[in-house]
Order: structure tokens, then sequence, then C-alpha cells
């Protein structure tokens, strides 16, 4: 188990270098910081001297050397855009976001795991025809188009909840709660809804099983057998497609932010992007994706605390 | 016929039916390429031709059937040529997916487990990478336009081809078809083009369905986003970010392009779950 351990988390961190090296070489070897910083209508001579001021005229590696180093202690630089520094921004923003993500993820689960097992239980019935058809719909709908339509409702129409801001919820955390709500669910009910599927499919793969017949024939009913020994079984395979999911939260976290103008990393994103701040973008694709990567490191790990089979891992 | 080995058990043929969501799926499809395809013979107006005397107005109002949007302009024209750069994006993100995608695939389930190993690795952090942030990323570096959403959203699709073509031919590698073909001498390459690509063929047309469906929700986040298509290019999600803005007293203005996204993806979806079943009915239902 140990070994098992240590071996997923050498599998991270080589990930995670792998994955700055990409980053790296994407925005600022592909893109060029010097000229995107000064516009189109700078001179070549001008354009050369922030080069050097930037240390774009150093070699690659010193450059990747440079710029990985810093951002391991927290310091991504400075923009050239806003004159801010990166690093503290990065940070604030992050706790705003994952306060986002994390809520829609509970959420998420809350409505997946009853409804998939309700719809597994009860396939090829009304109820579970139904359902399926539900979250059909549901895996259909973009996140901001979901946010568009709860703020045009619930904030522009009936006036109950705010339609767009955020309050830290040290401060007042009613008011948080109150500016959270519609974000969370329109990022957590639609993945909730891409969640459902996958239970409900997990679910049904279990059911077909020899040990839950053995129990059923021991006396429990259906839904006994299921919610006792079929979802220990169907956690392993859903547990991973939610660690795929909580990287497309995060990206959903995108736009979400910006139709709610939450002051989090994906609208922050958004605003670099448009804006062209190459170091700013560099810094929150890095920090995005090194989560990513950690999210998956650590459902790897919980897959085989659930299911001790996957403990030994010959067969891989 | 009795006697052991008779086949009295045989399961009944089952009749090669197409699911209804195939048909669902497809109908809806039918008519965004219909009006895509239309818009270049005919639309109710000009898309660029602004009715300063009504702007924003209702259904049926002055000859714009869905209304116009904040600037005037015919929402039904607007969705019509809107779903030309939909499409358009699908084709060619998906188009780059697959091409890409599928001889990686094949080679992956082929090669040997080392270099196997290392193609899936890198896949795994290809993955990392999804369409959205991919083209964020070639946004910031090359400015938004259509042209970088589809090729980002393309780039970003790869994985998704390679992880399904792989698990299809390491399943075509352990036929007896393809160690017959390996007794009589034929090379990996030969085997790849004649034995593995056709029988992994319907498992890239499904991933193709639902990659495109992938594809025009991440364009119309970015066009929503203002980052992909510009403000001359009618697209479903730049009508959307076009009436953020009025969102507070013309909460109806998203309502069409909303729709139209809605509808496209769900079609898709409802395509590629059909393709799936119908193609490999162990999946039927799930």
């Amino acid at each position: 188990m140990a070994w098992q351990v240590l071996r997923r988390c050498g599998i991270f961190l080589l990930s995670a270098l792998a994955a700055s090296v990409v980053v790296f070489l994407l925005l600022s070897v592909l893109g060029d910081p010097a000229r995107t910083a000064l516009g189109t209508g700078a001179t070549d001579e001008a354009v050369a001297a922030l080069r050097v001021q930037m240390g774009l005229d150093r070699s690659l590696l010193v450059q990747y050397l440079d710029w990985i180093g810093g951002a391991l202690h927290g310091d991504f630089g400075t923009s050239y855009v806003t004159r801010a520094p990166i690093g503290p921004q990065l940070a604030d923003r992050l706790s705003v976001t994952l306060w986002l993500v994390v809520g829609a993820m509970v959420l998420a689960v809350l409505i997946a795991v009853p409804l998939g097992v309700l719809a597994a239980v009860k396939a090829g019935r009304p109820a579970g025809n139904v359902l399926s058809a539900v979250s059909q719909l549901g895996v259909a709908v973009p996140a901001f188009l979901a946010g568009l339509l709860l703020v045009s409702v619930f904030a522009v129409g009936l006036g109950w909840l705010p339609a767009n801001g955020y309050v830290v919820p040290a401060d007042d955390p009613g008011g948080f709660l109150a500016h959270m709500l519609l974000p969370w669910v329109s990022l957590g009910a639609i993945q909730g809804a891409v969640l459902t599927r996958y239970v409900r499919s997990a679910v049904l793969d279990e059911l077909g099983k020899d040990y839950l017949r053995t129990v059923r024939a021991k006396g429990l009913t259906r839904t006994q057998a299921v919610l006792r020994h079929g979802l220990r079984n169907a956690a392993v395979p859903v547990l991973t497609v939610l660690g795929v999911q909580l990287v497309t939260i995060l990206i959903g976290a995108v736009v979400v932010e910006w139709v709610f103008v939450i002051p989090g990393v994906g609208s922050w994103l958004a605003d670099s992007v448009s804006r062209r701040d190459l170091l700013a973008v560099q810094a929150i694709v890095l920090t995005v994706v090194v989560l990513a990567l950690l999210v998956s490191f650590v459902v790897d790990v919980l897959a085989s605390v659930v299911d001790p089979r996957l403990r030994t891992d010959r067969t891989a | 016929m009795t006697g052991p080995g008779a086949l009295t058990a045989l399961p009944a043929v089952q009749p090669r039916r197409v699911p209804a969501t195939v048909w669902i799926g497809g109908a809806v499809v039918a008519v965004i390429v219909a009006a895509a395809l239309g818009s270049f013979v005919w639309t109710p107006w000009s898309p660029l031709y602004t009715d300063v005397a009504h702007r924003s107005v209702g259904l049926f109002t002055a000859g714009h059937v869905l209304g116009t949007d904040l600037r005037g302009r015919d929402v039904l024209t607007l969705l019509m040529v809107g779903a030309r750069t939909t499409l358009w994006v699908g084709v060619v993100a998906v188009g780059i997916a697959a091409v890409v995608g599928t001889p990686l695939g094949i080679l992956a389930g082929m090669a040997r487990r080392g270099p196997a190993e290392f193609l899936m690795r890198v896949t795994d952090l290809w993955l990392a990478f999804p369409a959205l942030l991919m083209a964020l990323i070639l946004a910031a570096v090359f400015g938004g336009s259509v042209t970088t959403s589809m090729v980002a959203i393309g780039v970003a699709t790869v994985p998704a081809f390679v992880r399904v073509v792989r698990a299809g031919t390491r399943q075509v590698m352990t036929s007896e078809f393809v160690a017959a073909a390996r007794v009589a001498g034929r090379s990996g390459p030969a085997i790849a083009v004649r034995h593995v690509l056709p029988n992994v063929a319907p498992l890239v047309i499904v991933q193709a369905s639902v990659a495109y469906a992938i594809a025009i929700l991440a364009e119309a986040s970015l066009s929503f986003l203002g980052l992909g298509a510009g403000p001359t290019t009618p697209s479903w999600g730049r009508m959307l970010y076009e009436a953020q803005p009025a969102l507070s007293f013309q909460p109806w203005m998203m309502l069409w392009p909303g729709l139209a996204v809605l509808a496209a993806v769900l079609a898709f979806n409802l395509l590629g779950d059909g393709l799936r079943d119908r193609l490999d009915p162990r999946l039927a239902g799930r």
C-alpha cells in the first residue's frame, strides 16, 4: 500500500514537471510575451529592449528554471500588463475558486448518487427512464447557460438572490451563501447530471453480479443489497469519473465566474487572456493543471482505499 | 436435431433496429445542417443589416419571425448563419482530433509495452489540458478567433480518440484473423490498415459524435467569453455574449441562441449514444 502511494506520488510529480514544461513552451516560446505586452504598434527596438528587461534573451533552460524556481515559492513575477505581482493575487483568487468548485462538487455528488442509484434500480421502468432523460438533458446544458437562466429567473425575475458579486465568508456567512447559491447550482447541477449517468451505469454493472444475487438469497431486499454491497463496488469507477469531473468543474468555473462576476481564478484567466497578459495566463494555467493532476493522484489513492483489489496492481 | 452439440437454445437473431435516439438526434442535426446550408442561399434578412427602427423586438414583429437583437439584427437570420460557425468549428476540431488521434491510438495499441506505456502517459498529460483551457491558452498567444478555437479544441480532443482507439485496437489484436495475418507474414503497418482500422472505425464514429458535442460547447463558451467569434462572425455563443449585458431588462434575448446550443449538443450526444448502442449491443441502455 505504502509502495503504491509512493509510486503514484512519483507519477504525479513527474506529470506536474512535464506539465510545467508544456505550459512554459506553449506560452513563453509559442507566444512572444514582450511583443504581446507592448502591442502590435511597438517598434522592434522597444520590443528588443523589453525582451532584455524580461530576461527573454537568456537561454530557454535558464528562463524555465528561473520561472519554475520562482513558481515553487509562489513568485510568478510581475505582470507587464497590469504591473501587479501575480503570486499574491493568485492565492487570493484561488481561495474564491476553491469555494465555488468544492461547493459545486458536493452538490453534484448529493444529486448524482441517489438519482443514479434510483435510475439503475428502476432501469427499464418509467421512473428510471424519466431520470435518464433528465440527466441526458442536463448533460447538454452549458454551465454558463444554466447560470444565465438562473440569474434571469431567481435574481432578475423573482429578486430572491443577488445576480452577481462575491462576499468573503468570514465577513458575512449569510451573504456568502446567498451569492454562491446560484453559481453552485449552475456548476453543480450539470455536473450532477453527468455524474448521475456514471453512477447509474456503475450500479447497473454491479446489479448483474453473483454476489448481489447471493445477498438477495440471504434475504436482503434489492434496495438493501444495492445500498450495503453494490454502492461500495460501484464507487471505484464513479470516483475515477469524479476526479476527471473536478477538472471539468475547475475549467467550467471560468465561465461561471464570468457570468456571476466572481473574483476567482477563472474570471481572472478570461480577463488575462483578453488582455493578452501571457505571464498571468502562464501562472494560472500552471496552477489549474497541477491542481487537476493533484486531484487525479488523490483519486487514485482513494480508489485503492475503497477497493483493496486495486492495491496489488499486478494487472496494469 | 438431437444429441450432444445440437443447437437447441440458440438465441433468436435480434432484428437490426436503429434506436429512437439516433432518429431524434439525427433529425435535429439534419435541421441544423439544413439551416446552415440554407443560409448560404437564403436568409430572412441580411445577417449584417441592423433594423434601427425595430431594435430588440419580440416574435413576429415587423417581419422578424424571432424578433431582433439589441442592435436590431434579425434573430432567425443570426441563428441560421451562426449554425455555420457551430458546424464548421465542430468539423475542423473533430477532424483534427480523429486524424491525429486514430493513428496514435492504433500505434499505442500495437506497439510493444514500453513505447505504448510512454504514449499513454503522454496522453494522460494531454488530458490535463481540456478543450476550453487549451483554447484559452492559444487565444492568449495568438488572439481569440474562430480559427484559434477550432485548432485548440481539435488538439485538446486528440487524447480522447487515442484512448478509445487504443482499447479497440488491443481487442482486435487478440483476434484470430490478426494472428492468421501475422502467420501469413503481413507487416505491422499492413495489419493496421487492413485489419485494425476497419474494425476500430465504428468506435471512431461514435467518439466523433460525442466529441462534436463537446466542441460545440467549447466554442459557445469561448465566444460567450468574447474570445471566439468576432463581432462580424455570427455565432450562437457570440449572440449570448451580446445578450448578457441586457440580462437584467431583456432576459429573453438569450433564449434562442441558448436553445440552439442546447439542441445541438443534445442531438450529437443522442446520436453518439444511439450509435454506440447499435454498434455494441452489450452497452445498450447504459
